[in-house]
């Protein structure tokens, strides 16, 4: 029995990724043509590495392809995002935070909000975000999808959150005096 | 601070978008990967060809001069047969497409239920068409649910049933088009794909079981309903 490697095998195992795939591509491109661009040159790319896939997590090694074409993307298309955040102060950011009560804002919060503030996130804390509470993949997969260790998976985590919270509130406002 | 935190995670779990694949893309991308095949030579060793695949470099320019000659001797018949087939194969990607969506937990029902007299009412006021649902406990394929889905750039009934441990995806939709449709692929990348005509209906049952039991279940969902 020969172990097939084409396409239909490929596809059998990689499709039933595409929403989360898509979903990761669409938050770092924050367009739907360019999301479905990076996601098909993804899969590409994945199956020309497809019959060397060694490692256990399929879904966490798919998605890295997927990160780094949206990378690739992003220093082709929009190299200032990448450049700003790369070396991105994070002692600053987590200054910042504040730490006051944010139930008025945890209660406006709709959708609208939500989703405009995950949009304006830094690209790292952004795709911890998008990975870890709207894909709900583990600390360990996200780590091995984004290349970092599993420590800086959670700081990054804490910090969005708490940049969320400060970007949040100014929306609040703006809107309240709008 | 730990609390407010987690708070904050909870309101982007609740309202945070999660983007599904457009429709189509999975085609496309069987399509890229099918062109890089034959452009590269790459071997790939399928022992069984999963699905007989019209070879679309070579086929395709001869398939057409065919059916223009042909359509000038015998009038349009062959380029109905061309354009008809094509567009069952794309139905029948979309089709795949939307099973393989489906089966990503979040996905599957919009109306969770087994009772079809909870799941029927739903689709009422949502589609332009009142599914035939019926539970077919009896027969091993009980009914999961419901959900809305879009093939084909219109809203359709998805009923979602099980056999055993595998799902079965049947796509209802009111009928577009007259004439015979040609027979689509009866099986694609391992799943048995399988489509009838109910009176005005269009109906696509997707699986992954084995063929035969998918024509049980058509079978049974025919006895059951016409």
């Amino acid at each position: 029995m020969t172990i097939e490697t084409g396409p239909r095998q490929f596809e059998r195992l990689a499709l039933p990724h595409l929403d989360a795939a898509y979903n990761l591509a669409r938050w770092l491109t924050r367009n739907d043509s360019d999301a479905e661009d990076v996601v098909q040159d993804a899969y590409l790319r994945a199956y020309k590495y497809f019959a060397s896939f060694r490692g256990e997590n399929f879904r966490a090694w798919l998605l890295a392809v997927v990160r780094r074409a949206a990378y690739d993307w992003m220093h082709r298309n929009r190299p200032a995002e990448i450049v700003s955040n790369a070396d991105m102060d994070l002692e600053a950011v987590a200054g910042e935070a504040e730490d006051n009560p944010e139930t008025a804002l945890l209660r406006r919060a709709d959708a609208n909000l939500v989703n405009e503030m995950i949009a304006a996130l830094p690209v790292p804390f952004r795709e911890v975000v998008v990975l870890r509470e709207l894909q709900e993949l583990s600390y360990k997969e996200i780590a091995e999808i984004a290349g970092v260790p599993v420590g800086t998976v959670m700081s990054r985590l804490a910090r969005a959150r708490a940049l969320l919270t400060t970007d949040g509130k100014r929306r609040l406002k703006e809107y309240g005096h709008g | 601070m730990a609390d407010a935190s987690d708070t904050m995670g909870d309101v982007i779990r609740r309202h945070g978008r999660r983007y599904a694949a457009p429709p189509g893309l999975a085609g496309r991308i069987g399509a890229a990967l099918d062109a890089v095949e034959t452009e590269s030579g790459r071997p790939s060793a399928p022992v069984v060809p999963l699905r007989p695949r019209r070879p679309v470099v070579p086929w395709r320019p001869l398939a057409l001069a065919a059916s223009f000659v042909l359509a000038v001797v015998l009038s349009s018949g062959t380029t109905w047969y061309v354009t008809a087939s094509d567009r069952q194969d794309q139905l029948a990607e979309e089709v795949l497409a939307s099973h393989v969506r489906s089966m990503q937990a979040q996905h599957l029902t919009d109306v969770l239920s087994s009772n079809q007299h909870t799941v029927k009412p739903w689709f009422d006021g949502r589609l332009d068409l009142s599914p035939p649902v019926v539970d077919l406990t009896e027969q091993g394929f009980p009914l999961v649910g419901g959900r809305l889905d879009y093939i084909d750039n219109h809203p359709v009934a998805a009923l979602v049933y099980r056999s055993n441990q595998h799902v079965i995806n049947l796509f209802v939709w009111t009928r577009r088009s007259g004439g015979i449709a040609p027979k689509p692929p009866a099986e694609i990348q391992g799943y048995h794909l399988r489509q009838w005509r109910q009176g005005d209906l269009t109906c696509w049952a997707v699986s992954d079981v084995e063929g035969d039991q998918l024509d049980r279940f058509v079978k049974d969902f025919q006895a059951a309903t016409g």
